[in-house]
């Protein structure tokens, strides 16, 4: 049922649900590292700025994401300071490409992967590491044999709300890269251009429904690996 | 090897200044809490730099302030025995055991795998993970993870603290093998008289920061100054006959001792621990009482305590034996220097000296 329902998508339908589902993997992936890092600096370290850090990377979930689009444009876009750098040394334009969706739909989840990581680390016993490193392994192979492995069902948490919330961002990303079919239209855009037009409801509400079955697929994922969280840190 | 550890480092409120030798063998640094124990040890293993001081094992330096030498513990090649053990929760026991020989240099000496399987019995442990192990399990696992990184100093940390009598009964007799036959010293942090009584070779007690004494156990356990109410005396003797009546007859300096029975060979050679505060003192030889041990010896020294007590001590042979009675005791009795005296003993706690020796948990046997 599902399969016939499916092929009823029309060509842009299925345009916005491929470009969502790569604009939301590339953002995640890409983000995914360097969430990590924050997250365990923000758990482990102290260092001068680190209330600035916390703040920065918390801006975007508070924020209006028209704002966040807005800075992101100011920076980023082929004027800004940041956009002509990667234009002109790497080739990278970002302003109203499907680049660009990902970098407000990575920035935008940024916060939320952060926090699920950070507590996963703030969940590991240091005086675990503190054994390792007795037993001989330094401080990478310490972060890749204990801390990681620990910590690794919170990062999948992490990334997984971190997907869902990048497949679902419209503000900043229309503000940045505006509603560009087959380049810039995600899920929520192309719900929004097709309320925008007469008889565009139906396609409206076929996208609805997928957005909330990734988004539910997404939470129920979530949810399963945080509780395997729980029984991978008590050893059971 | 002989470790060498010289420290100092200053906490808010607390200020620990030690130096100190551990010779081969079963060092115990003993204390109460908050005494610089744990302090000291951490330090040893590189996970406290303190504010200054020089370590070495033999001529390998770990630590030296004066040099700006620091070796990180990762490059120390320590076992370090937690008191929580601290087992990898998300790795087998195998893959714990096996956690610091990935990273122990290729062909260092050391116990292969199968061996110290055998030494803890925990070969039916092996797939298992940590959270499903017992304490006393996990004690033993974690003495395996240390000896298994192919140390050249092992570092206990109370490591018995958190277990029952019948665990630690269970987990002293690893010690003791590790120190009989490892070669490897064990620096062993404890606040508790028998364990130090059955495993060190040497104790440095600790007060306040401070290397308070610092020698064989005999010595410091009857040293008033370092052990307070809980002086005890450390006498060496020797498995004489297991007698019918299922007590075993042990032959000291002093006199015959008896315990319940043993399973060791005659001419075993054992510790006995006396705590002083179970020796009664007696200018004749007692007669029509129930106490079996009765010592006898030449009184040495009279040395008054804080309070109403004094401690008496005799020689017996080349060993120590104090007893803790009051004043008014000894001037009733008129004891002096140099007479003989009768101890009898209320309780007697043994240990095995020598290795491999299947020795019944639990020893201290009123008798």
């Amino acid at each position: 049922m599902t399969g016939a329902w499916a092929t009823s998508l029309g060509p842009a339908e299925w345009q916005a649900v491929r470009l969502s589902l790569q604009v939301g993997l590339v953002a995640t992936l890409a983000s995914l590292p360097l969430g990590v890092l924050v997250a365990y600096a923000l758990a482990r370290w102290s260092f001068p700025g680190k209330q600035v850090l916390n703040g920065i990377v918390h801006l975007p979930l508070i924020l209006p994401p028209v704002v966040t689009g807005y800075l992101l444009l100011v920076f980023f876009g082929r004027r800004g300071p940041a956009g002509q750098f990667l234009d002109q040394w790497f080739g990278i334009v970002l302003s109203f490409r499907w680049t660009g969706a990902a970098l407000a739909a990575a920035i935008m989840a940024f916060p939320l992967m952060v926090r699920a990581i950070r507590l996963a680390v703030e969940a590991v016993d240091p005086k675990l590491e503190q054994a390792a490193s007795t037993l001989g392994a330094n401080p990478v192979m310490v972060f890749l044999t204990v801390t990681f492995p620990l910590i690794l069902p919170g990062v999948i948490a992490g990334a997984i709300l971190a997907f869902a919330k990048a497949i679902g961002e419209f503000g900043a990303t229309i503000t940045f890269v505006s509603n560009i079919p087959g380049q810039t239209q995600t899920l929520p855009s192309a719900i929004y251009a097709f309320l925008q037009v007469p008889g565009g409801e139906g396609a409206a509400a076929r996208l609805v429904m997928i957005s909330i079955a990734i988004a539910m697929t997404a939470l129920l994922l979530s949810e399963y690996v945080a509780r395997r969280v729980a029984r991978r840190v008590s050893g059971a | 090897m002989t470790l060498q550890v010289r420290l100092s480092h200053r906490f808010a409120g607390f200020a620990l200044d030690v130096d100190f030798q551990a010779p081969p063998g079963l060092t115990v640094l003993f204390g109460p809490s908050g005494s610089g124990k744990t302090t000291v040890v951490n330090a040893v293993a590189g996970l406290l730099r303190p504010d200054s001081g020089r370590i070495a094992v033999g001529d390998w330096v770990l630590l030296d302030s004066a040099a700006r030498r620091a070796l990180p513990p990762h490059r120390r090649r320590l076992g370090y025995v937690f008191q929580e053990g601290r087992l990898f929760p998300h790795l087998s026991v195998r893959q714990n055991l096996l956690y610091g020989r990935w990273f122990a240099p290729r062909g260092a000496p050391g116990p292969d795998l199968s061996r110290v399987v055998d030494l803890l019995g925990i070969g039916p442990l092996l797939n298992r993970r940590p959270g499903a192990l017992s304490g006393g399990e996990k004690s033993r696992v974690a003495i395996g993870r240390a000896l298994l990184a192919a140390p050249r100093l092992i570092l206990a940390d109370e490591p018995l603290a958190a277990l029952d009598e019948a665990r630690k009964a269970e987990i002293l007799p690893y010690f003791e093998r590790l120190r009989d036959e490892g070669g490897v010293p064990i620096l062993y942090v404890s606040h508790a008289t028998t364990e130090v009584a059955r495993l060190a070779t040497t104790v440095v007690a600790l007060r306040a920061g401070r290397v308070i004494a610092a020698g064989p156990p005999g010595q410091v356990l009857g040293d008033a100054g370092a052990m307070g109410s809980e002086t005890a005396s450390v006498l060496s003797a020797r498995v004489a006959a297991h007698d019918d009546d299922g007590l075993t007859r042990l032959e000291t300096a002093g006199g015959a001792v008896f315990v319940a029975r043993l399973a060791a060979a005659p001419g075993t050679g054992l510790r006995l621990r006396v705590g002083s505060r179970d020796v009664i003192l007696s200018r004749t030889r007692p007669e029509g009482i129930s106490a079996l041990n009765i010592l006898q010896g030449h009184i040495v020294d009279i040395a008054p305590e804080d309070g109403p007590n004094v401690q008496v001590s005799l020689a017996l042979g080349p060993d120590r034996l104090t007893a803790r009675i009051t004043r008014r005791s000894a001037t009733q009795m008129a004891l002096a220097p140099g007479q003989l005296c009768y101890a009898i003993l209320k309780t007697v706690a043994v240990a095995p000296e020598d290795l491999g020796l299947a020795l019944p948990a639990g020893q201290g046997t009123r008798l």
